[in-house]
């Protein structure tokens, strides 16, 4: 009472605790935004690493080569006993004619990859016509030109340490110059399963795997799950029985997909007796994995159909089982097809089950059935993960773009049509 | 192959008759007595039943007889074969078996075997063709004969919705059993082969030994092949990778969700939280390359400019990126529990005064805690179980170690490294990954039960 002229400030002042306890909630508000832009800075990191590394795998280098199909090469009567390794080796030296030491020769014939070969005889055994004739040909070059094409290489590296001699830039240097180095549009990619060489690799293999895979999950895990989410939520009793079902599929939601993959080897492979890395115990697998994402999406959204509807259609005699296919079904379809998509979503991008049933063969075949040996996309970025070549670093990278993309073109499909057909009641 | 692809258009065929003459033998029984609302069912129904009675045995006869035709036919050939063949013991004889097959089947030259097995292969192919033939003549009579009799049967007063939505009930209850069936699975691979494990490896000495080397001789003098079960360098690379993952993942994914549902303008959050959850919808694939191959080196050089030595496949780069992968978890699941909490519980806080800090640290976490363990024990449990990051990023050889910038291996990246390749199902090498899969499948039920029990409890509270 004494000090009032100070109690008079302090009125208009804020006191020392109150600034501490401001102090305090701004702390804490700038916490929750660094999380959330530490967790947003991460998620462009890892896009930005993987498109600034993978976009240049679309591309592709190629070397045009002045060959000269001369008729000694093709005496024999069968056209692919000729020797075509030895025509491009052939063409490469008549175009780098100083080139003298078998060792330069050798870096020389590395320019070009191992498919040009193939290429020579596809063209011949096509149009016979051409031999004895000089023909420009483009044909692929090797990975480690296609490197350094793309500035993966650096130049400045000393020799030692560089996967391109010196001499071999020369030469490129000096194919540029001639306009006869070229970089286009990576058709192989798209269009070739796995290989050993880097610029043969591609991922149809692996995309027609993933889709004999997920045909056969979409087949079954689809009717199972929307059968058991209706059983589930509409029909079922209340007794144990029903507990014991609802407790398992929520503890199989969250249990290790590693140990699908042990469940898939030690009965789908081992006691069924199915073949190993095929697509129908990969599709089996994942089949028992998504299920449970299907059936608790399918009974939140026939949870979210409201009693009125049952109901009215009781009301003018309609039996259980009319209600729920004629009325409650129809309504909960497209929350349980956006549920189905997620889950499809999800198996394709699950790597770890696979695996287990011996999905992680290198496959160069492209498979055409359910039941040939098949990689999937995720098992194929991981075995080219797992390749040292810098060249394969960037086909992983390319290969994630395009899983990334598939799944985006799925949730994205789930978002909208949810957004479409979202009923408010 | 080719069985099916005569048989199934038939019964497809067969079934879409029944159906048609069940539709029409019901019109007409209706025309009889008193039109057709004299009808107890509609006349689909009729149909259906009449379908079903054509379709079902002959796909359970198909069914049967593609499970049963090898064991069949090769009990037949064994029987048939000549002595010095068939007394042979059970390996060798399987070996034969199969020679005959690919013989059979087209895949080998017959010209290297002797003439005993290409006569058996001839047999077989014989035998294969009269049991096809038998079999599909079965299936055309299973599929015509049973119909004919319903069709007798149809009256209006035969129940036929009632005996469909009977039909369509066992069949929903299959489908929702197919959850049991796949736990039981899962319990019953893993724990037979856990089991032969166990008679090769004492439990004592998997759960308490100290070395892990699960490489065992293939000749008995092959120097370091002893082959050592001790699953605790293991279990502790296990525990430390997870550690830094939720060490990462529990702050910034609870900061981040009570930031958006307690701070966040509507539109903040309806950007956020979509890009929040791509973090969730990347494959776990892509977050192994991306710590193997951007953030691991990133950590070594980081350490070597300190003058420290860290692993290329440290625990931390696998654990950090891990602990990211999870941030969704814990984020949204907190989320969901942070808006269960009533909001008169935080009009009372704020109406007395508290800061909206004080609001969320005094009312808000108290209320929202069992919920918030129970997500986050989720979280830990995927963490445990998440396979690819630490395949790619983690090491393989088991260090009984809990420095972050060392290597150490997990549970999950030895049932890989086990399984993967050639398998043999009788080396204990090849057993001890079903005997982690069952600890691992173990630990993560009990987590996941604990955890959905304290959620689902939490939200009857406030229900």
């Amino acid at each position: 009472m004494n000090n009032t002229a100070t109690t008079n400030n302090d009125l208009l002042a804020p006191s020392k605790r109150l600034v501490k306890r401001y102090r305090a909630e701004k702390r804490f508000r700038r916490c929750g935004i660094a999380a959330i832009t530490l967790s947003l800075a991460f998620v462009f990191f890892l896009f930005f690493t993987i498109f600034s590394d993978g976009i240049s795998a679309f591309k592709q280098t190629w070397i045009e080569l002045k060959v000269e199909f001369s008729n000694d090469l093709f005496a024999n009567e069968n056209l692919a006993a000729a020797d075509y390794p030895g025509l491009v080796k052939r063409s490469l030296r008549t175009m780098f004619a100083e080139v003298k030491s078998r060792k330069d020769k050798k870096l020389l014939y590395g320019l070009v990859s191992p498919a040009a070969a193939y290429k020579l005889q596809d063209m011949v055994e096509a149009d016979p016509k051409i031999i004895g004739t000089v023909q420009e040909v483009w044909v692929l070059a090797d990975d480690d030109v296609d490197m350094l094409m793309k500035k993966k290489i650096d130049r400045t590296v000393p020799e030692s340490n560089r996967r391109i001699r010196d001499i071999q830039l020369e030469w490129i240097d000096k194919l540029v110059a001639q306009g006869r180095l070229t970089t286009n549009f990576n058709r192989t990619f798209f269009t070739s399963g796995d290989s050993r060489e880097p610029e043969l690799a591609g991922i149809r293999g692996a995309i027609k795997g993933s889709f004999f895979t997920l045909l056969i999950t979409l087949a079954l895990s689809f009717p199972i799950g929307v059968a058991a989410a209706v059983y589930l939520e509409e029909f079922a009793p209340s007794n144990h029985w029903t507990d014991l079902i609802e407790i398992n599929i929520n503890n199989l939601a969250a249990v290790p997909s590693i140990i699908f993959g042990l469940l898939g080897l030690a009965i789908f492979i081992n006691f069924w007796g199915l073949p190993r890395s095929t697509p129908i115990v990969g599709g089996l697998v994942l089949t028992l994995m998504t299920l449970p994402t299907i059936i608790i999406a399918g009974r939140a959204s026939l949870k979210s159909v409201p009693p009125s509807i049952r109901e009215a259609a009781l009301g003018v005699g309609a039996s259980k089982v009319q209600t729920v296919l004629h009325h409650v079904l129809p309504l909960a379809m497209p929350g349980m097809l956006t549920g189905t998509i997620i889950g499809m979503a999800q198996a394709l991008g699950e790597t770890a089950p696979l695996l287990m049933i011996g999905m992680v063969a290198f496959i160069v075949d492209i498979p055409g059935t359910f039941s040939d040996p098949a990689a999937v996309l995720p098992v194929q970025i991981y075995l080219w993960a797992d390749n040292p070549e810098r060249a394969f670093t960037e086909k992983t990278s390319a290969a994630i773009m395009v899983l990334l993309a598939f799944l985006i073109v799925m949730n994205g499909l789930a978002v909208l049509l949810r957004k479409k057909f979202e009923i408010k009641w | 192959m080719s069985i099916y692809s005569f048989t199934l258009p038939v019964i497809v065929f067969l079934a879409l008759a029944a159906y048609f003459a069940g539709y029409r033998k019901a019109l007409a029984v209706a025309g009889q007595s008193g039109g057709i609302r004299s009808l107890h069912s509609l006349p689909m129904h009729y149909g259906l039943v009449a379908a079903m009675a054509s379709a079902l045995p002959a796909i359970t006869l198909l069914a049967g007889w593609h499970l049963a035709e090898d064991k069949v036919i090769t009990a037949i050939i064994t029987g048939e074969l000549p002595k010095q063949l068939a007394q042979l013991p059970a390996s060798e004889l399987s070996l034969v078996l199969n020679e005959i097959k690919n013989i059979a089947f087209g895949g080998f030259s017959a010209a290297t075997s002797s003439p005993a097995i290409q006569d058996a292969a001839v047999r077989y192919v014989e035998l294969e063709r009269t049991f096809r033939t038998i079999i599909t003549v079965g299936i055309v009579a299973a599929a015509s004969v049973p119909p004919v009799f319903i069709l007798k049967k149809i009256s209006p007063t035969l129940r036929a919705r009632n005996l469909m939505e009977k039909a369509l009930m066992v069949f929903l209850v299959g489908c929702s059993t197919v959850a049991i069936l796949t736990t039981l699975g899962i319990v019953l691979s893993v724990l037979f082969e856990a089991l032969r494990f166990f008679q090769a490896i004492p439990l004592v000495d998997f759960i308490f030994g100290l070395q892990w080397s699960p490489q065992t001789a293939i000749r008995a003098d092959q120097a370091g092949s002893s082959g050592a079960f001790g699953a605790v360098p293991v279990f502790a690379g296990t525990i430390l990778i997870a550690t830094i993952a939720m060490s990462v993942a529990i702050p910034v994914g609870l900061l981040a969700a009570i930031y958006l549902s307690e701070y966040a303008s509507p539109r903040f959050r309806t950007w956020t939280k979509p890009v929040l959850e791509i973090l969730a919808g990347i494959p776990t694939v892509v977050y192994g390359f991306f710590a193997a191959l951007t953030v691991a080196p990133l950590i070594r050089d980081a350490g070597s400019v300190v003058g420290l030595a860290v692993s290329s496949e440290s625990a931390l780069a696998a654990g950090l990126v891990m602990g990211i992968m999870i941030i969704p978890f814990v984020s949204s699941l907190s989320d969901d529990v942070i808006h269960a909490v009533p909001q008169t519980m935080r009009d009372g806080s704020l109406g007395l005064g508290a800061t909206r800090f004080e609001t969320i640290r005094y009312v808000i976490l108290p209320a929202a805690l069992p919920g918030i363990v129970g997500s986050i024990l989720l979280a830990v449990s995927r963490a445990i179980g998440e396979t690819m990051i630490v395949v790619m990023a983690a090491g393989l050889s088991a260090n009984l170690s809990f420095n972050p910038l060392t290597a150490v291996t997990t549970v999950t990246v030895q049932i890989v490294t086990l399984l993967v390749g050639d398998q043999e199902f009788d080396s204990p090498k090849t057993l001890a990954a079903f005997a982690l899969g069952l600890l691992l499948f173990v630990f993560t039920l009990v987590l996941n039960f604990i955890a959905l029990r304290v959620v689902r409890k939490y939200r009857e509270q406030y229900e």
